[in-house]
């Protein structure tokens, strides 16, 4: 605290939206050759920190200070650059049209003239080189068509890459939500490396295990302030979720479907070479693997099924679908919370060739108490709830609709604590009275909650565990075995 | 090599040249004549302002928007040339230059109200026909003489409008596609919050954009006159329609800044050359607009084609 | 939500501005008659502006750019079909629905099985049914039967019968837009086609509903505007392609996407065919007429504006 050579330092900045206090009187520094972890859960304030920080929005009160000089009042995203400072957001921001190149030329505007493509390219591939070795990208593969995992490795690249003004922070938003483990892991070695070199590095995560490995402090913050900040030695998993306000409920192994894995199938998605992907009534069956494995394509590909669009897959029943790109595939922006969780349900509620609204309601509100979404009014629109609380109307959409069997593409990504463990207790209440699940997660905590677990590799499943099997390094050893044989 | 260029993503850039030249090639089979010097600068002169219009087209398509009002815009810009640019030099290039400010300005107002620019774009096209009403009542006027020369100019071996479009389609591809800058236009239309995050305005993107889609419009309504050597209101109404179907034939999309500027240049030729080549088949003159509408489907669907085999491998 | 709120307001406001500028230029008997004349040309607009609503709701790039063509192709078919005969009367309407029916089915099986833009597939198919009609009566203008003729012109104490039937077809699509599955589906898929399907909306059958529902209401316009106007000309559905377009987002409906009204486009229909009128009680020229409609256009937009793309 006592360093005045601290690169960014914000006095008592505050930040309202209408009624909402977003930020209120928060204190915040980053030293040269520091890793700094900022958790907190959804709404807690951090990404509204980092938009200020990164000039996106100015701040209402408060100061911004580089070296002795307050900014605040004339800080802007041009300021933050010339300031060494640069932002990986959550939401890429790259463009999809564009070349990796053309899109690093983007944020360099010094590279121009003759020659301005090769620039561009060999600075690409350099910082990809440097923190994705092996990562397969060229300089001229087209943005859109890369996977995303490969998208998210550019967009990190291209902040860490520095032409004219040299680069002193980055600011990762969640950067490993979409990156398999093996670059998520050269991302936080690189973080190691950058910050040995004097860089400065600010981690935001909801993967508690990256926060506490990689950071050199941590900042906590609930409710637009900021409530703890220490050394990262001080902290353990636990201090860290009772300092964000939520308690870690123990997961109670309950033993469940495991008996029943011979009747009540409703699922059989059969593999091309491998081993069938089986449901059976009330059981939640995780899909597990790296990133990108195919995951999302069979729960796409059992939902075409129970549409009797495609006939790939065996299934038995109605399926509802349970969104994680909450932007593209789930959220209705322009309706109401209300709207968008009986959208699913609507055939339901069709009398006389109307909607019953009642009916309609009804519905929407019975979950809106049982999962509990935080809003005055089921009218407002759903834009108007944080992201935690629109992943709910999400679940409160499939799991209010009819369907017996709900197929989930990594919902929690993003999702504060709190939240999860609400849902977890009521998948596991709606298991218990006869519903399926097919729950495709890339956090291996969540694996727990499945009474079966079949791991992916290549577009294939290669692997199935009952419960009892399932271990970090069981499904480890699926995920990467035939690899490494390959 | 030749597996590298049969890739369905190759065979999806080169869609809309193979095109042109089967409809070459068919044309050529049915009328040897045209495969001379003269034959082609007939049959391709009338492309050169459909061409400048389908590249106009294309810089609004590129940012997002699209120009409903482009044909009235340039039918103003022919009227124009062959009235005040004729009578007047001076007159007549300040209001051309205004035209161009004018559709700057348009892309300005689009961009700060947050407008769509379909409807927009559809009032201005009332506005334009309004004032080249005003200007030439009547079908007239004449076009300048250096125009005139222009267009009907007999460079020797390659005929002038093969030229224009060759350096045309240059032009644009190497402004857009391979300069600096032109990377940030495009980002602009695929990425625009991003872009703007890195520090460039879209004001100013939008500005550029709609006016050299203006700049070109203008060009247009020159080329055209210096064809015609008259003018009327309604000269290059189906100019509308024509500049968005030939950017789509040439591989571009309606959002995202997916263009291709030798593309359009390559579909409006090809749309220009659908009409001669159903007079060569004697096809009933009722029949000439339909069959436009036949080859473009044509075409989008070979597009398709192309594109689930690539999705298969 | 208060009143100035209302999307479809705008559109309103401007119809009872014109208005009065009438009523104050040319008194209130001549503003009455030009108010009756803008019902019942009004009424056509608005046939087709239900069915491009529901298309341009459906999201970005959705267009019926095939309704002049479409409007054209079923009342030429129709009226020589008739023949001006009264007898065939039921016979001819059923085949302008028909004609409708098929239009509508092949625009969307171009989008769907081409994969075309439906701005690209509209435009493509409409020179084909353009061309069709050219064909099939060579611009001849066949009259149609007389008690067709009668009912497109009949008045019900000084209100055209056509407007009330258009008014009870707007409160019906009204109630479907707002209260039934496919209402629903069509706002979804607008705002979200991928959310949609995901959600179990069956987006191909949303689409295709819609764009059927856009050819016979054309087609529909087309059978009884030619019994308004004497007669099927090849350029009768001219204007309509503009206009239709500008009714729907001048009422409110947004370009975007996955919102719209039905009060709007009785607003934006009066008021287009008003504001033509003003500007000619005014005694202005063909080119200022053209000029002021345009720039009122954008005008109203720029300032109803904001709610353009997302």
């Amino acid at each position: 605290m006592t360093d005045r050579s601290a690169i960014v330092r914000l006095n008592g900045i505050g930040k309202s939206f209408g009624a909402v206090q977003a930020l209120r009187d928060v204190t915040f520094h980053v030293a040269p050759g520091e890793c700094v972890g900022l958790v907190g859960h959804n709404g807690a304030g951090k990404s509204t920190l980092m938009n200020i920080l990164s000039g996106v929005l100015s701040p209402d009160t408060g100061e911004l200070l580089f070296g002795d000089q307050d900014l605040a009042a004339r800080y802007s995203v041009a300021a933050a650059k010339q300031n060494g400072l640069r932002c990986v957001y959550q939401e890429l921001s790259l463009c999809p049209n564009l070349s990796v190149a053309e899109n690093a030329r983007i944020t360099h505007p010094t590279i121009r003239g003759i020659g301005w493509r090769r620039k561009a390219a060999t600075l690409i591939t350099t910082w990809l080189d440097r923190i994705f070795p092996g990562h397969g990208i060229g300089p001229g593969d087209i943005v859109g068509e890369l996977s995303i995992a490969r998208r998210q490795m550019v967009e990190i690249a291209r902040a860490f890459s520095a032409t004219q003004t040299p680069v002193r922070l980055v600011i990762l938003d969640e950067p490993t939500s979409s990156l398999d483990k093996a670059s998520a892991d050269q991302l936080l070695s690189f973080v190691g490396r950058f910050t040995e070199t004097g860089g400065s590095v600010i981690l935001i995560s909801h993967m508690l295990g990256e926060i506490l490995d990689s950071a050199d402090r941590i900042v906590v913050m609930r409710d637009g302030g900021v409530v703890a900040e220490d050394a990262t030695a001080a902290f353990d998993r636990a201090r860290l979720v009772r300092e964000m306000g939520s308690v870690l409920a123990e997961d109670a192994a309950t033993p469940t479907a495991q008996a029943r894995r011979q009747t009540d199938r409703v699922i059989v998605l059969p593999g091309e070479n491998g081993i069938p992907l089986e449901v059976f009534k009330g059981e939640i069956v995780g899909l597990a693997g790296i990133g990108g494995q195919g995951q999302t394509d069979a729960l796409l590909t059992l939902f075409a099924a129970a549409n009797g669009t495609r006939n790939h897959a065996e299934i038995t029943t109605e399926a509802a679908f349970v969104a994680g790109d909450r932007q593209t595939d789930g959220v209705f922006p322009g309706w109401s919370i209300r709207r968008n969780i009986s959208i699913a349900s609507i055939r339901q509620m069709v009398q006389h060739w109307l909607i019953d609204a009642r009916k309609e309601l009804g519905l929407a509100q019975d979950w809106q108490t049982r999962i509990g979404i935080r809003t005055e009014d089921l009218s407002n629109p759903i834009l108007s709830l944080s992201g935690g609380n629109q992943q709910k109307v999400l679940f409160a959409r499939a799991l209010g609709s009819p369907a017996p069997v709900v197929l989930m593409d990594d919902p929690m990504r993003g999702v504060d604590i709190g939240t999860k463990q609400d849902v977890y207790a009521i998948l596991k209440d709606e298991a218990a009275q006869g519903r399926s699940f097919v729950w495709y997660t890339t956090e291996m905590d969540e694996l727990k909650h499945c009474d079966f677990v079949y791991v992916f590799r290549g577009g294939q499943v290669v692997s199935g565990l009952p419960r009892h099997q399932v271990t970090e390094a069981n499904i480890l050893r699926a995920s990467f075995d035939a690899a490494a044989a390959a | 090599m030749i597996a590298r260029l049969l890739t369905p993503h190759s065979l999806r850039t080169l869609l809309p040249a193979v095109s042109l030249a089967a409809l070459l090639a068919a044309i050529f089979y049915l009328q040897p004549r045209t495969m001379s010097y003269f034959g082609l600068n007939l049959l391709l002169n009338l492309a050169v302002p459909i061409a400048l219009a389908t590249v106009a087209q294309m810089f609004i398509l590129c940012v997002n928007d699209l120009d409903l009002s482009l044909g009235a815009f340039i039918s103003l810009t022919a009227c124009i040339t062959a009235t005040w640019l004729h009578d007047t030099p001076l007159l007549g290039a300040l209001a051309l230059a205004g035209c161009v400010l004018a559709y700057a300005g348009l892309g300005a107002l689009i961009h700060l109200r947050n407008l769509p620019s379909i409807v927009v774009t559809l009032g201005m096209s009332f506005v334009w026909m309004g004032i080249a009403v005003l200007i030439l009542p009547t079908p007239g006027g004449k076009a300048p003489d250096w125009i005139r020369s222009l267009m009907t100019l007999k460079p020797a071996l390659i005929p002038f409008p093969i030229i224009a479009l060759v350096v045309l389609g240059g032009i644009v591809q190497i402004a857009l596609m391979r300069s600096a800058p032109g990377v940030v236009l495009r980002g602009a239309g695929g990425n625009p919050q991003s872009v703007a995050r890195a520090g460039w305005s879209i004001l100013r993107v939008k500005m550029i954009m709609f006016g050299l889609a203006g700049l070109f419009g203008v060009l247009a309504g020159m080329a055209l006159v210096g064809l015609t050597t008259s003018a009327d209101a309604n000269i290059a109404l189906r100019y509308t329609l024509l500049s968005i179907a030939g950017v789509i034939l040439g591989g571009g999309e309606f959002t995202g800044g997916r263009i291709s500027p030798i593309g359009a240049v390559i579909g409006a030729v090809t749309l220009a050359l659908a009409g001669s080549f159903l007079s060569f088949l004697r096809l009933n003159p009722d029949w000439q607009i339909g069959a436009q509408g036949a080859i473009l489907i044509l075409v989008l669907a070979l597009r398709v084609i192309i594109n689930r085999t690539a999705a298969k491998s | 939500m208060s009143l100035l709120q209302k999307p479809w307001i705008w559109s309103w406001i401007g119809t009872l501005a014109v208005c009065l500028v009438i009523i104050g230029i040319s008194g209130l008997g001549a503003g009455t008659q030009v108010l009756s004349a803008a019902l019942s040309f009004g009424t056509f607009f608005v046939i087709v502006a239900i069915g491009q609503m529901f298309v341009v709701t459906l999201g970005p790039g959705n267009v019926d750019l095939s309704i002049p063509a479409c409007m054209t192709l079923a009342s030429t078919v129709a009226m020589k079909v008739m023949g001006g005969s009264s007898t065939m009367l039921l016979p001819g309407l059923l085949i302008a629905i028909a004609i409708g029916t098929i239009i509508g089915l092949l625009n969307f099986g171009l989008i769907r099985l081409l994969r075309i833009p439906p701005i690209i597939a509209t435009l493509s198919s409409s020179f084909l049914f353009q061309s069709t009609a050219i064909w099939y009566n060579r611009g001849l203008r066949v009259k149609p039967p007389e008690p067709l003729a009668d009912f497109a012109t009949a008045k019900l104490a000084g209100v055209p019968l056509l407007a009330i039937l258009v008014l009870v077809l707007t409160v019906i699509m009204h109630v479907i837009l707002h209260h039934s599955l496919f209402g629903r589906a069509v706002l979804a898929v607008g705002q979200n086609s991928r959310a949609a399907s995901l959600a179990g909306i069956k987006v191909e059958r949303t689409r295709l509903l819609t764009y059927l529902t856009s050819a016979v209401l054309a087609a529909i316009c087309g059978f009884f505007l030619a019994g308004f106007s004497g007669g099927a000309a090849l350029n009768m559905g001219e204007e309509y392609l503009l206009m239709s377009i500008a009714v729907v987002v001048i009422g409110g409906t947004s370009v975007a996407g996955g919102f719209a009204n039905l009060p709007g486009l009785w607003g934006a229909s009066l008021f287009m065919f008003l504001l033509v009128t003003m500007l000619n009680t005014l005694g202005l020229s063909a080119g200022i007429r053209l000029i002021l409609t345009g720039a009122i256009i954008v005008g109203v937009i720029a300032i109803s504006g904001r709610r353009g793309r997302t």
